[in-house]
């Protein structure tokens, strides 16, 4: 039960880590990916945060990223973001 | 033969550039291992960039509403060559190499009528191309320290680019920079930039019933920019690895020579003495015989 969530940035792999769910801000509106989401691809808005839920029900992680791109395959979520800010 | 005084001379010289040559074989080994880092840390990013671009890239139809830097300009008259180098020298045939492949391309081309510009990113790489193709250089950037450079650095020179080839300044950009391959080779290496090459058979693998938000080409216009400015941080990021890398050889051959020239001056230090000794000797038997 748990999604395989890689965010990468050009500078480094920011995070590889086995999660619940991420809230990701498309382009076109936020959507939610849990494990066994369909294979999709979308551009982010930027400026926008990602929101991290390492559990069910757990106090989301938020992480402001900018200029970035989402895909979804069998294997997971993959986030390349070029720029990571962490949430203070 | 030369005086002692004039080999002590020599010989602490020596030794003082060996100190020398010695350190800064170590500052290049510090920094080759943070290099290598950095152009590992940005190859996982480069490489998935790559596999979306080309598969989304495979599906697109190619039409005159395509964006330009997947489609080419259509023809392939003018190259640019963006060649990356750096500004310091003292790193053996780093340069050199770079700037030779770029040369011999460059000759290539022109033997078939086409035309060719440079982009020349380190002041290396000017240096060496200027005596040939002085008229032929459209920019020079200074990037100073190839370890320090950021993300934000290369998208200025990638939007520049990117710019330059929306206005029709060329048709195909190759980019020229070293590939790390270990610490005691470096390839010099030409990729094309501008158009994106797509390879037919790695598309081939995605599955079709992929959701896309927007619609691909609005993807593929998004990504097409940030994949130049990707492909521009690698080649710098390989080149800060083999620069160290290539430097660390050179200095660690410096050290050695000065080592070997060393023990034979001191050879030679302690000939002379022993010929001065062996002279002093006789004068004074010669000098008690004759009494």
């Amino acid at each position: 039960m748990a999604l395989k969530f890689e965010l990468v940035t050009p500078e480094k792999l920011y995070r590889s880590d086995d999660v619940y769910m991420v809230v990701v801000p498309g382009s076109e509106g936020d959507f939610g990916v849990l494990e066994g989401h369909s294979p999709m691809m979308s551009t982010l808005r930027s400026d926008a945060s990602l929101e991290i839920y390492a559990s069910q029900g757990a106090t989301p992680e938020k992480l402001s990223i900018a200029g970035g791109f989402a895909e979804v395959n069998e294997n997971g979520l993959t986030v390349l973001a070029e720029r990571v800010i962490e949430a203070a | 033969m030369a005086s002692l005084k004039a080999l002590k001379i020599r010989i602490n010289s020596v030794k003082s550039t060996q100190k020398i040559t010695k350190a800064m074989k170590m500052v290049a080994a510090a920094k080759l291992r943070r290099a290598t880092e950095a152009a590992e840390a940005s190859r996982p990013y480069a490489e998935r960039l790559e596999a979306v671009v080309s598969s989304i890239a495979s599906k697109v139809t190619v039409g005159p509403q395509s964006p330009k830097l997947l489609a080419g300009t259509g023809k392939d008259d003018v190259h640019l060559f963006v060649v990356a180098t750096s500004d310091k020298g003292l790193a053996g045939a780093f340069n050199t190499n770079i700037v030779r492949l770029a040369r011999k391309k460059a000759e290539e081309l022109k033997a078939e009528g086409k035309t060719v510009k440079f982009y020349t990113i380190g002041k290396k790489g000017r240096d060496g191309l200027v005596r040939s193709f002085r008229g032929d250089i459209v920019h020079s950037i200074e990037p100073g320290d190839l370890g320090k450079l950021s993300f934000a650095d290369v998208q200025g020179w990638a939007e520049d680019l990117t710019a330059r080839f929306e206005a029709g300044e060329f048709d195909v950009a190759h980019l020229f920079f070293s590939k790390f391959v270990t610490v005691l080779t470096q390839e010099p290496t030409q990729i094309q930039l501008m158009p994106v090459a797509v390879s037919a058979s790695e598309g081939a693998g995605v599955s079709a019933s992929v959701e896309y938000e927007p619609d691909e080409e609005e993807i593929l216009a998004d990504l097409l920019p940030r994949n130049v400015a990707v492909q521009l941080l690698r080649a710098n990021r390989e080149n800060a690895a083999s620069e160290q890398g290539s430097k660390m050889t050179a200095m660690d051959n410096a050290t050695r020579n000065a080592g070997d020239m060393i023990n034979k001056l001191t050879i030679q230090y302690n000939r002379t003495r022993q010929a001065a000794i062996t002279t002093e000797l006789i004068e004074i038997i010669a000098g008690a015989e004759a009494l």
